[in-house]
């Protein structure tokens, strides 16, 4: 019985030995990359065992509030800070692109089998109220040879706060003066029409259960579901479809024109480019510029780095877009620049 | 919420048909004798006491936490529509209109079924039927409420769109209930949700009391020469009834803080209109739906003040009911003591 007790008391001892070295890194924030996140952290620890991470997926305003709070380590986020956010915690944030994707207009159209068009002042109309039937002449004009039913156009929104709501509204409020006026851009909007959906599981069955019905879902999510999704015209006037190569194209067209120093916090909706998707979305990783405590600066340094390179491989077998490549050198000067101070 | 009767009482609590051997009451006696029962009581006391403090403490934090929104809005917040986080414009009548209205249709179908079940159960079934179908209806309380509102989607909205609205629309179309395109997700599919988990609340607690009814009270409404069905609405029903109110507002609470069933069926829409065909939106709905991605302070305040006015009605709801339990109870109703 002793010497079995020993025996415990030794291993648990073993067991502690190296949980000394070990650093925890705590993280909150965005549900939309929550999959891939997970995926990384799973394999960059397998790779690195001392560094253990954990993220929690309770939405983008949770996750700046925690990060601003300090009550974890590093937020994730699918819209931007605002200055007066940063300003709150003195500037201490530095806003780290991670992967991209796309928010594509789903339909429910009984008869319908081509994919439908959207021009930009479509989707803006429908979702203000003012194209209330399938069959109006301005759906039509784009659509040549689809024979539009003369159904109500119902529009399903998302009813809760959400990064998806936040890059749709974005795109909306870029592409129509109206939209920009009346309702304007934000994780939850004032909608003028429409039912609201609880995530995109509760917006997509909702579009599934009633015909006649439009709303939008992130891509990945409506590639996985196999649903009918429309494309939709871009700034240079092609229809192009959501897919990885074209986000990462609008990506591309919008992250050229930056320079090597900016703070990453730009919109990739209604970018330049013939093959850029407009409806582009990038999410964040929000790090402080300073940590108190070193060797936590120094392994989650270490993991960021490791998912802007190796890590962005596995982003396309997960419905994200990865970044353009152009953005690395940028990425890594940031990163370097992240200090701890190891007097604590 | 009853308190505990902590402080020792000078008469002894035994039952009147024992006899008390000793004139000295039995508490008393023990007070200074064991230790271990000063500390039992004190700890009883905390137990007791840390409930009401823990009701006080979540109002007050509630308050302090709206409080920007109620400075900023004022009474307006109660009766303005507009719920609008990128202007920053909150008003929070639709869902507070949603949330009573969506209660109220639920009430309206489940309390008729709900005690249908009860006197069925009690009054006429067979023996070997009264246990699984009292079992099957218990059932129903434990089924999690997203699945509720799943089975929502995907089966009583169709249903509903194909079979109940066109009939309903045919017979009361004219009357501002039932006007409007009917989508689906509705004030109605909220209702009806709700009245089927409210059900087995109201139905258990029913037949309890309705088990508790003496049984002398129907022999003499039988011996009178009325009907079984006569003696249950003459005599069992209005025995019970302080008990029978009971379980219904048990169900009401229930079905007012009710969120997740009701936020997939109910249309989320921050409107308000008359008609149980049109999308509406409940508050406990609203504070889960968009918590999480309230990013501003007034926005997160607003919300909170939401939450503030849930738990006020909440407590006038049973406050009332109390009250209607006191005013109906007067003597003789089974039940009226247990609540």
């Amino acid at each position: 019985m002793k010497t079995t007790r020993t025996i415990a008391l030794a291993a648990l001892l073993c067991a502690a030995a190296p949980a000394a070295a070990q650093v925890q890194l705590n993280g909150a924030g965005a549900t939309f990359p929550n999959i891939i996140y997970s995926k990384w952290m799973y394999t960059f620890n397998q790779a690195n065992p001392t560094i253990v991470l954990n993220y929690q997926s309770i939405g983008s305003g949770g996750g700046i509030r925690q990060f601003s709070d300090g009550t974890v380590d590093f937020g994730g986020t699918d819209a931007p800070m605002s200055d007066s956010a940063i300003a709150a915690i003195q500037g201490n944030v530095l806003h780290i692109p991670t992967v991209l994707g796309a928010v594509v207009v789903i339909y429910n159209l009984p008869g319908v089998t081509a994919q439908l068009k959207f021009t930009p002042d479509v989707i803006a109309d429908i979702f203000l109220g003012k194209i209330t039937k399938w069959n109006d002449a301005r759906i039509a004009s784009v659509n040549a040879g689809v024979t539009l039913p003369a159904t109500d156009v119902v529009v399903v929104h998302r009813a809760e706060g959400s990064g998806t709501s936040f890059a749709f509204t974005d795109y909306l409020t870029k592409v129509s003066p109206e939209w920009a006026s009346q309702v304007g851009k934000g994780a939850s909007v004032n909608w003028p029409v429409g039912l609201g959906g609880r995530g995109n599981e509760g917006v997509s069955a909702t579009v599934n259960q009633t015909p006649g019905a439009i709303g939008y879902t992130e891509l990945g999510y409506a590639t996985i579901n196999k649903m009918a999704y429309g494309q939709v015209r871009n700034s240079a006037g092609k229809f192009v479809s959501p897919t990885l190569e074209s986000v990462t194209a609008a990506a591309a067209g919008v992250l050229s024109k930056l320079g090597a120093n900016t703070d990453f916090r730009v919109s990739l909706t209604n970018p330049d480019g013939a093959a850029a998707y407009p409806i582009s979305t990038m999410t964040w990783l929000l790090v402080h510029k300073t940590y108190a405590d070193a060797a936590k600066a120094k392994a989650l340094v270490q993991f960021i780095w490791w998912a802007e390179t190796e890590g962005q491989a596995l982003a396309p077998s997960l419905g994200y877009a990865p970044l353009p490549q152009q953005l690395r050198p940028w990425i890594q000067a940031r990163l370097k620049s992240i200090t701890g101070s190891a007097a604590q | 919420m009853t308190t505990l009767p902590i402080e020792p009482v000078p008469a002894p609590p035994s039952p009147p048909s024992i006899e008390t051997p000793s004139a000295e009451p039995r508490w008393t006696s023990l007070r200074g004798v064991n230790a271990s029962d000063r500390v039992y009581k004190t700890i009883l006391t905390g137990l007791a006491l840390a409930l009401p403090l823990l009701i006080v403490a979540l109002f007050l934090q509630l308050f302090v936490s709206a409080l920007p929104a109620i400075r900023r809005f004022g009474f307006s917040f109660l009766w303005t529509s507009t719920w609008d986080p990128v202007a920053e414009i909150y008003g929070a009548a639709p869902m507070i209109f949603g949330t009573l209205a969506s209660s109220f249709i639920a009430l309206l179908i489940a309390v008729p079924l709900a005690l249908g079940v009860a006197i069925f159960i009690t009054e006429f079934a067979p023996r070997w039927v009264r246990q699984p179908v009292a079992f099957l209806v218990e059932l129903l309380a434990a089924i999690p409420s997203v699945v509720y509102g799943l089975w929502g989607v995907f089966v009583l909205i169709p249903f509903l769109r194909s079979y109940v609205v066109p009939p309903l629309k045919a017979v009361f179309g004219w009357t501002p209930f039932f006007q409007g395109v009917f989508y689906g997700n509705s004030l109605l599919a909220g209702g009806i949700i709700l009245a089927i988990m409210i059900v087995p609340y109201i139905a258990a607690v029913s037949r309890e009391v309705l088990l508790a009814v003496p049984a002398s009270q129907r022999e003499a409404a039988l011996g009178m020469g009325a009907t079984r069905w006569e003696a249950v609405w003459t005599a069992v029903l209005p025995y019970g009834r302080a008990g029978l109110i009971g379980a219904i507002i048990l169900g009401l609470g229930r079905a007012l803080g009710e969120t997740m069933a009701v936020t997939l069926v109910i249309g989320n829409r921050h409107d308000i209109s008359l008609s149980a065909l049109q999308p509406a939106y409940t508050m406990a709905a609203a504070i889960a739906n968009e918590f999480s991605e309230a990013t501003t302070n007034m926005y997160l305040s607003a919300l909170f003040e939401v939450g503030l006015i849930l738990f006020v009605i909440t407590v006038v709801v049973n406050a009332f009911a109390r009250l209607l339990i006191w005013r109906v109870a007067r003597g003789t109703a089974v039940g009226s003591k247990a609540l």
